[in-house]
């Protein structure tokens, strides 16, 4: 099941602030259906990485090539506070990518389903637990239907049966054909759903496994 | 703040009632205090242009008069016109004199003089409209201008009930005329000093020549001091006797053939009040005022005062309405604008908020007028909106900042642009921060529109001070403010906490 085309392709990154080099010559790709781990302590640069390939933070120097819209989840969700799960998920496919509202509200709806809180697409944000933050916060990623699906330290806020719902969660949807790549210091993990774990370690990746 | 206005006022009466004779005892060895407006300008009472420090007037001339045959000392203290008989009631000064008009009213609150001045009221209008303006009558459904307060404006409230002019008090005595000049009012009615010195100063106005009241000026005493008053009565008497008087009005050239013929009569009458109060019509409505009862007297204003309050709350909606929408654009500036627009709009923010609100209604009214005449309520509606806007915008733009990075972040990835942003997300979550300061400001927004009665807009404060100056009283037209005034602040806060909670469903 090797995967064959390559979907995202970093070439040397650095990201510097000031005098500080947050990360240094980091050089990795990942495939379509592939699901990448970028492991490391905190404060290793794995948010930065994953920042300069959404194009949230400014690159230094090295390129990122990656297919648009770029789906993310970050580590506290950030799902907008001022409107339901439900809106949250349909907003930019309906004022971003202009889909008719009804067929955008119901994708979502579909979304919010399979991945198990389809039952609270009503609440707003503050009303969910951090494991249904991170299920709404995917579908709204989802979407927006990006190639590459980029994962901030998802297992932060979850149980440990949760950390393996999510690991399954994801398999599955590398097996979709999309591309994801996920932050964590959780080695197992990363074991779990990874097909490939790269080590981040003093600015730079040390080990691929 | 009305509340706590006279709460402080009374309190102020009653201390100062307790301290009344000893600080009677300190003060009247050799001086005599006297109170006077020095804004009134001259010929009455003003700084002398030599010498700011130092008043001149003929009332500082009379005030030398009387304290000399006191063997006393005179002592300026500066009290605001509409102040001075309240001043006077506190004993704030032995004797007033600064143009204060002999009233009914007056007579019967305070310890009055015999009158030293006999004035006329006359009406001034535009060289053009010289024809065809002749008497109050000839000026239905037009502006005529005047000073609050004043035996004059008694006139022009008599003369709207019956001719339906429409009266605009100011505040000051300068300003009616050069708006005459400018055609923002079609008349004014001051008496025959005040006019002279209009159509002096502006050129292209003329008075007409017959009078429309009588009048007199007086010196006003506490009510307590009638002993006083009558030892300044017999001064006042020896003055008009030997020509003193007379040589004052002179040398201030104000004299004129009415002054003999009033003095002719004060000297043959040595009754306490020889002449009447005023020679208005007795059918006038604010003289009879005294007589009914206080209670009597609020009914009839309720009115009056239920008219203003709704100009205070259209107002106040209206600049709020402004404010909320140049704040907003102020703030979004200041976020989203470049280098040039920011140091602009924050230039803007500092001074607007670094000078008088006062000064700004001023500017837009009276100084602009040379280029563009706003009406009153135009340049109060915006001076108040432009000023808050300023206060609007800071709050927005430290709620639109306080909106967690993280959101924007999230907005970004999905391809939302800064404009969508802003409205789909950060808007939205700023508001709900900037609610509770936006309630705040619309009350205190409540409560400042009552400056703009200096622009001649007369609101609820403005009506309140005017039915306190006809009743000699504020006590009850106070407490009626005040209610207003709460009337319409409370529902505010309960509005704004309606919204906050709907905010919080889905």
């Amino acid at each position: 099941m090797a995967p064959a085309v390559t979907v995202l392709e970093v070439t040397s990154l650095d990201v510097r602030r000031g005098d500080r080099t947050i990360v240094s010559g980091i050089s990795f790709s990942a495939s379509r259906g592939e699901v990448v781990a970028l492991m490391g302590a905190s404060g290793a640069g794995k948010t930065t990485i994953l920042r300069a390939i959404a194009g949230l933070d400014r690159i230094t120097a090295g390129t990122v090539a990656i297919p648009r819209p770029v789906g993310m989840v970050f580590q506290f969700h950030h799902l907008f506070a001022n409107m339901t799960a439900h809106r949250n998920v349909w907003l930019a496919p309906v004022h971003v990518f202009k889909r008719p509202r009804a067929e955008a509200e119901a994708h979502a709806q579909q979304l919010l389903v399979s991945l198990g809180v389809g039952e609270r697409s009503a609440a707003m944000p503050h009303e969910l637990s951090g494991g249904e933050a991170q299920r709404v916060a995917i579908a709204r990623a989802l979407a927006i239907e990006p190639p590459v699906l980029l994962m901030d330290e998802p297992t932060a806020s979850l149980d440990p049966a949760r950390r393996g719902e999510l690991a399954a969660t994801l398999r599955q949807l590398a097996a979709q054909g999309r591309t994801i790549v996920v932050a964590t210091h959780d080695a197992e993990f990363a074991r779990a759903c990874a097909h490939r774990v790269l080590t981040i370690e003093d600015a730079r990746i040390r080990n691929v496994f | 703040m009305p509340f706590f206005r006279l709460t402080v006022c009374v309190a102020a009466i009653v201390s100062l009632a307790w301290l009344r004779p000893a600080t009677l005892c300190a003060q009247s060895q050799g001086e005599l205090r006297w109170g006077g407006d020095a804004e009134g300008g001259a010929p009455y009472v003003e700084a002398d242009p030599n010498d700011p420090t130092h008043v001149v007037g003929f009332d500082v001339d009379v005030a030398q008069l009387l304290a000399s045959g006191l063997g006393r000392v005179p002592r300026f203290i500066q009290v605001g016109f509409t102040s001075l008989d309240a001043a006077a009631a506190r004993g704030d000064f032995d004797v007033g004199l600064s143009g204060i008009e002999d009233s009914l009213a007056r007579r019967s609150r305070l310890a009055v003089t015999i009158p030293y001045y006999e004035f006329r009221e006359v009406l001034t209008v535009r060289q053009a409209d010289g024809e065809r303006f002749r008497t109050l009558a000839d000026l239905r459904g037009r502006k005529v201008a005047t000073l609050g307060a004043t035996l004059a404006y008694d006139l022009l409230v008599d003369s709207q009930a019956r001719d339906g002019i429409v009266p605009v008090t100011y505040e000051d005595d300068v300003h009616p005329y050069s708006d005459l000049v400018l055609g923002r009012v079609d008349a004014v009615v001051l008496d025959f000093i005040l006019a002279q010195r209009g159509i002096r100063r502006n050129a292209g106005l003329v008075n007409q020549q017959a009078p429309l009241a009588v009048g007199h000026y007086v010196g006003v005493l506490a009510p307590a001091q009638t002993a006083l008053r009558d030892r300044v009565d017999a001064i006042l008497r020896d003055a008009m006797r030997d020509g003193r008087l007379e040589s004052i009005f002179r040398r201030w050239n104000v004299w004129n053939e009415d002054q003999p013929r009033l003095y002719a009569r004060l000297l043959s009458d040595a009754s306490a009040n020889p002449v009447a109060p005023s020679s208005l019509a007795p059918a006038n409505a604010v003289n009879s005022d005294v007589t009914m009862s206080t209670w009597e007297a609020g009914r009839r204003y309720l009115p009056a005062l239920l008219n203003a309050a709704l100009i205070t709350v259209a107002l106040s909606c209206l600049s709020m309405a402004l404010a909320v929408a140049v704040g907003m654009l102020i703030a979004s500036g200041r976020i989203y604008g470049n280098g040039p627009l920011r140091v602009a709009l924050t230039t803007y923010v500092e001074v607007v908020r670094g000078t008088p609100l006062l000064l700004q209604l001023f500017v837009l009214y009276f100084g602009l007028a040379a280029f563009i005449q706003l009406p009153a309520f135009l340049a109060a509606l915006l001076g108040l909106g432009l000023n808050y806007a300023a206060y609007e915008s800071e709050i927005y733009r430290g709620a639109l900042e306080a909106v967690p990075s993280g959101q924007l972040d999230a907005a970004r990835t999905l391809g939302f642009g800064e404009r969508q942003i802003l409205v789909l997300v950060r808007a939205p979550q700023a508001f709900r921060l900037a609610l509770a300061p936006m309630t705040n400001d619309f009350v205190a927004l409540l409560k400042d529109s009552s400056l703009v009665s200096v622009i001649t807009v007369v609101e609820l404060t403005k009506q309140t001070s005017i039915f306190a100056a006809n009743i000699g009283s504020w006590v009850l037209p106070g407490a009626m403010c005040a209610a207003l005034y709460l009337a319409l602040s409370l529902p505010l806060a309960r509005v704004a906490r309606r919204i906050e909670r709907g905010w919080r469903r889905p």
